[in-house]
């Protein structure tokens, strides 16, 4: 069972407390009239899924209900950092690198 | 390829069955191949087999970086059925059952195909008119389905717990009588030794670490053992399709999430069908050995770790102990966990790419195995002819950007 630590409750609790809602840091267009067929579905559907190093959003559903982001190794499931929305991450991906 | 029957068997049993023939070759591969297919599992194996059988194109290398059907293939809880809701995902389904149905006589290989039957059980009202909607769809379809009423269901399968005060209590459930189960490694290895004979290569332990290409253009494969060069480069990795697409800069509108089963110690026949549940993510048949193959749900997080999580496989035991309160003291063998690639609308995607050449067949999430022979067979029709396969049509990469999605997240759900 993961063990997280919420950047709000300031404490360590256990997976079950939490939903995860996928890939962190999609930013929604700001005018979604102007977007081709391609960006649209971009936006929607395509996501990253590395192998490795991924930051992802979590919802601390049955805690303070609050979103936080978590950069997590997905081979390991080691959890490198929790931080909250607005702030940028510490530990990089490859996405990020590139 | 020497065929077998009874009269080998006679045969061989005079010598002990010391001089059975390898069951395929293991050859070193060529330079350049028409075809060069990554993932030896049981989709892949099966496009192999159908490039050749049907398209004639033989020189084909299937290229696996451990063995041959080892992966989600032999990972899933080998269930068959084609009760799918929408028409495009019926009739993918439907085309795969009807293979399926001749596919130990096609291959010479006993596949240990079981038309046991599945039941998909509803729990309250909201699940009965589900099924009834779906059972309906189905029929329209071609498919065969009843809905049946908690007597029927426990005449079916008396194990079950219909009584009125169950946790779950069980109002009816859809039936697809010619559903069941097949044996997942038979699958595999059938597909292989009949590609095989066909001339196809199954080149094991050689990993795929990058995808070549000249002017644009697939031109062949880098692995660990060395370039091979291909024409047509087509990828069915279930697992890995995102880390492919990488190499040549794809996207794929795919998530990886660990899926979970289990069986349990052998015992007695106790059911001889298939019983799923959506609403509490537990399924459970019986092997021929007699142990339970019992499935849970995926993990909620992206996992490559082909394990799953203690929750998970709870959630799931839990369930399948008030659904089958007799089962409550056999002891569980093994959990596993395989990685699953699923997509936003819960159907696959049998595609050609931007990349000439490049294909995938990915994204079959949750039940990819119940599809093994019509996945390969579409899929070989799209690689031969680089036109879709009109089975296929709707399963291209281009329905997340058109939006013509096939929302199957009700007949998939978590259960196969």
């Amino acid at each position: 069972m993961l063990h997280i630590f919420c950047p709000h409750c300031q404490e360590y609790r256990e997976e079950d407390e939490f939903h995860y809602r996928g890939q962190a840091h999609i930013v929604r267009p700001k005018d979604p009239e102007a977007l081709t067929d391609e960006e649209w579905g971009s936006y929607l559907f395509f996501r990253k899924n590395p192998k490795g190093i991924h930051h992802e959003l979590w919802y601390h559903t049955t805690g303070c209900r609050q979103f936080f982001n978590v950069t997590r190794d997905t081979v390991t499931y080691k959890i490198h950092e929790s931080y909250k929305i607005g702030e940028q991450p510490a530990v990089k991906s490859e996405d990020d690198l590139a | 390829m020497k065929r077998y029957s009874v009269f080998s068997l006679f045969k061989h049993a005079l010598s002990h069955h010391e001089n059975w023939q390898r069951v395929w070759r293991n050859p070193k591969p060529k330079q350049v191949y028409d075809v060069v297919i990554v993932g030896g599992g049981g989709h892949g194996l099966a496009t192999a087999y159908y490039l050749a059988k049907e398209h004639g194109i033989t020189n084909v290398a299937v290229v696996e970086k451990g063995y041959l059907g080892g992966g989600n293939t032999a990972r899933n809880t080998t269930i068959v059925r084609s009760n799918y809701l929408w028409d495009e995902a019926a009739n993918l389904y439907e085309h795969a059952m009807k293979l399926w149905e001749g596919l130990s006589q096609d291959l010479n290989y006993n596949v240990m195909f079981s038309q046991r039957g599945v039941l998909n059980l509803g729990h309250n009202l909201q699940d009965m008119r589900d099924i009834e909607r779906r059972v309906n769809a189905n029929r329209l379809n071609g498919i065969d389905g009843n809905v049946l009423n908690a007597a029927q269901v426990k005449e079916i399968c008396p194990l079950l717990d219909c009584s009125d005060n169950a946790r779950y209590p069980v109002l009816g459930a859809s039936w697809q009588p010619r559903a069941g189960v097949a044996r997942h490694d038979a699958v595999a290895w059938g597909f292989a030794r009949a590609a095989d004979a066909l001339g196809v290569d199954l080149i094991q332990q050689t990993e795929v670490t990058g995808i070549r290409r000249h002017e644009g253009a697939v031109c062949g494969v880098e692995t660990n053992n060395g370039f091979i060069a291909a024409k047509k480069v087509a990828c069915v990795a279930s697992g890995n399709s995102s880390e492919l697409a990488r190499m040549v800069g794809l996207e794929l509108p795919l998530e990886s999430h660990p899926l979970q089963a289990c069986v349990s110690e052998p015992i007695k026949p106790i059911i001889d069908t298939v019983v799923m549940s959506n609403a509490v993510h537990g399924y459970m048949s019986q092997s021929d050995k007699g142990d339970l193959v019992i499935g849970a749900g995926i993990d909620s997080y992206n996992g490559y770790g082909q394990r799953g999580s203690f929750q998970g496989i709870e959630h799931t035991l839990a369930a399948i102990c008030e659904l089958f309160p007799d089962v409550r003291r056999v002891r569980m063998n093994r959990a596993w966990g395989g990685i699953v690639d699923t997509t936003p609308d819960a159907c696959p995607i049998i595609s050609k790419t931007s990349v000439p050449g490049l294909y995938f067949n990915c994204g079959w999430g949750t039940g990819g195995f119940k599809a093994t022979p019509g996945s390969g067979n579409v899929f070989a029709h799209t690689i031969a002819h680089d036109d879709p396969h009109p089975l296929a049509k709707a399963f291209t990469i281009d329905r997340f950007n058109s939006g013509f999605l096939i929302d199957e997240h009700g007949a998939a759900g978590v259960a196969h």
